[in-house]
């Protein structure tokens, strides 16, 4: 019984929307825009921020990473021009680190220098990363092919090198690069391993080619990286730069490490440990020549800012649904004036305030349900086109369909509801004898 | 649904089917009060055909809504089918409208989307019928009417004579207690009119109880009692 009513009355419904197909339509295009936009831009706030997060996670969240920061010069260093300026973090940082906290793991001090790499007739702009062995265990990078560095090629200042699957794309092209010879400025490396290549984060990765880069003068993004053991940087590039650039004269500067990566135990101990880092290290640092980077934190911050990011995007979607919603109102408003007599002779022929009041209500439903399904579908094939088109990474959540449907729904009710209430309560006497 | 209709439609079968004591309706047109049926006794009994005519302003259509349950009255009394329903709310009139008033409206007042099949069953559904009584009874009744082989077509496809067989159709769809015909042949030529006077006789022939109204004296002949109203009460 009650199912018949159900199916008797979506039957109405449907005929009805049917009969003014272009109406139906026009106003179902509202929601269809509105459900399709939420999906949008909430899929591609979300690729946004994994990407993001991605990018940080692969600094390794349980690291901190102290870098190297060329102090703001003040007045007085200026004049003298051929004084050399030492600065940045030092062995003995190192030392410290790995002697006076008891929960630092590991400890990588990093030197990197900008260079050329030659393979035959091939010329890349690497960036060469002086490390120790166990660089690996702080970040993501593993070794593909061969081996990493030793503590033998440590101990013995070897010209041995790892690339990263970057410079083996560019170098090598078809050769198998394993034992093969690459010459960085006068020396020649043989490759041992094949990395994984590490991505940066952007904001670090300009820190530090600021603070490496003179060498070769001109900015140019690296390619990759090129590991080699921290003695043989240390022996073969030195640690004094100099760079002569046009009216100042020359710029010599003195630094010993680039960077230093801690690793905690334990995500929870990470915030506390920077704290010590830090107080250790305005201890023997006189100049601000070093700064602390904590991807966690970055992590977090991240995860804030898609959260307001969400939030702006959802909102805007949401009014747009909203108008959507207004334009369904109004139509159903003119619906229900266009047949008053209707009403009238339902009520007469016994459909109670209730009876009528869950026909319109449905057929909005319909109308707002059918623009609900529609819209998810040009909005999940919306993040789709945009990352065929701009690489920019998308994702659509299961939650976000969800939360766009619903909304749909909502405004089907909303939008619905007083137009039926309207129709539910015309005077059956009235409506009969209108024309 | 069905224990409301159980509670709201008492039906006591004894005695006549439509009394009015002292009815009266008033309407507020701004400050003045107009009093348009001013005191109406009026017995129907089971089986009548009555006319009610009058001039219009005689508060001809007025008595017409309240008969129908469409309107309540101001004062006095009103008992269809031996049940006081002056009091009810507008879901127990919804009911007694559906279940005991067959309409039969001077322009027939068919729902345009829907087919002849489909608008015979109107009220049946909105008394919870089953689907599949609703859909025999509905073609028994139009073929009762003549329309065995118009099922799926729509009013606008259908003459005007056929229109009002459709309505008469459909007012007999919950077998209510009284047809009321409001001019049900106002509309129509002569010969129509004449088939849908016809199919309504026949149907009063079978103990229907009818009440028309209308200006027609010729179709008020037909009747066995002509009730006349002037200035809101019944002429002698």
């Amino acid at each position: 019984m009650l199912s018949f009513r159900l199916k008797r009355t979506l039957k109405m419904g449907i005929k009805n929307l049917w009969m003014h197909r272009l109406r139906s339509t026009l106003t179902t295009l509202g929601v269809i825009f509105g459900v399709s936009s939420v999906i949008a831009m909430l899929a591609i706030g979300e690729g946004a921020s994994r990407q993001a997060q991605a990018q940080i996670a692969r600094l390794g969240s349980q690291n901190i990473i102290i870098q190297t920061v060329k102090p703001p010069e003040d007045q007085q260093a200026t004049g003298q021009e051929q004084s050399m300026l030492e600065y940045g973090l030092t062995y003995a940082d190192a030392e410290r680190f790995r002697d006076s906290i008891p929960n630092v793991q590991v400890v990588v001090p990093v030197r990197r220098v900008s260079q050329r790499a030659w393979y035959r007739n091939r010329k890349v702009a690497v960036e060469v990363v002086g490390t120790v062995p166990w660089h690996p265990e702080t970040s993501p990078t593993h070794v593909g092919m061969g081996r990493f560095l030793s503590s033998i090629d440590m101990h013995y200042k070897q010209t041995v090198c790892v690339v990263d699957e970057r410079v083996v794309r560019e170098l090598f092209v078809f050769d198998d690069p394993l034992g093969q010879d690459i010459k960085i400025a006068s020396d020649y490396y043989r490759v041992v391993g094949v990395c994984s290549a590490q991505e940066v984060a952007r904001d670090t990765a300009a820190v530090d080619s600021e603070a490496s880069r003179g060498a070769l003068g001109q900015g140019g993004a690296n390619v990759g990286n090129i590991y080699i053991p921290l003695t043989t940087v240390k022996d073969r590039f030195g640690e004094i730069k100099v760079q002569i650039s046009g009216s100042t004269g020359a710029n010599i500067e003195k630094v010993e490490l680039q960077e230093i990566i801690v690793k905690v135990g334990a995500l929870e101990e990470v915030l506390p440990t920077r704290d010590i880092l830090q107080t250790l290290l305005e201890r023997f640092h006189k100049k601000s020549d070093y700064q602390v980077v904590v991807p966690l934190e970055l992590l977090r911050q991240a995860k804030r800012m898609t959260l307001i990011f969400s939030i702006v995007l959802g909102s805007i979607a949401t009014i747009s649904l909203l108008v959507g919603g207004i334009g369904i109102m109004n139509i159903m408003l003119a619906t229900i004036s266009e047949r008053t007599r209707e009403i009238g002779i339902r009520r007469a022929l016994g459909a109670k305030k209730l009876d009528i009041m869950v026909q319109f209500l449905s057929e909005t439903l319909l109308l707002t349900l059918a623009g609900g399904i529609l819209g998810i579908i040009l909005g999940s094939a919306v993040p789709f086109l945009v990352t065929h088109f701009s690489r920019m990474p998308t994702v659509i959540t299961g939650g976000s369909l969800v939360l766009a449907f619903g909304i749909s729904v909502m405004v089907g009710l909303f939008s619905g509801l007083y137009p039926a209430y309207r129709a539910a309560n015309m005077d059956p006497i009235e409506s009969l004898r209108h024309e | 649904m069905v224990r409301a209709l159980d509670k709201t439609l008492q039906e006591n079968n004894d005695g006549p089917i439509v009394v009015f004591e002292q009815l009266r309706k008033n309407y507020w047109l701004g400050a003045v009060e107009l009093r348009v049926l001013r005191g109406i006794d009026l017995t129907i009994e089971r089986g009548e055909h009555v006319a009610i005519m009058g001039p219009s302003g005689s508060g001809k259509s007025t008595l017409l809504n309240i008969l129908g349950c469409l309107d309540r009255p101001s004062g006095g009394c009103y008992r269809l089918g031996g049940q006081e329903v002056s009091q009810l709310d507008d879901d127990q009139l919804s009911l007694i409208r559906g279940a005991r008033i067959g309409f039969v409206f001077q322009s027939f007042n068919l729902i345009n989307q829907l087919n002849v099949i489909e608008n015979i069953e109107t009220p049946m559904f909105y008394q919870g019928f089953s689907e599949r009584d609703s859909a025999e009874r509905a073609m028994e009744l139009a073929r009762l009417v003549g329309l065995g082989d118009r099922f799926k077509h729509r009013p606008s496809e259908l003459s005007g004579g056929e229109q009002q067989r459709v309505a008469i159709a459909r007012a007999l769809a919950n077998d209510p207690l009284i047809i009321l015909a409001d001019e049900p042949t106002g509309n129509l030529d002569s010969a129509s009119g004449a088939e849908i006077l016809r199919i309504l006789l026949t149907l009063h022939g079978q103990g229907k109880t009818l009440i028309t109204v209308t200006h027609d004296d010729s179709i008020a002949t037909h009747a066995q009692r002509i009730v006349r109203l002037l200035d809101g009460r019944i002429k002698k």
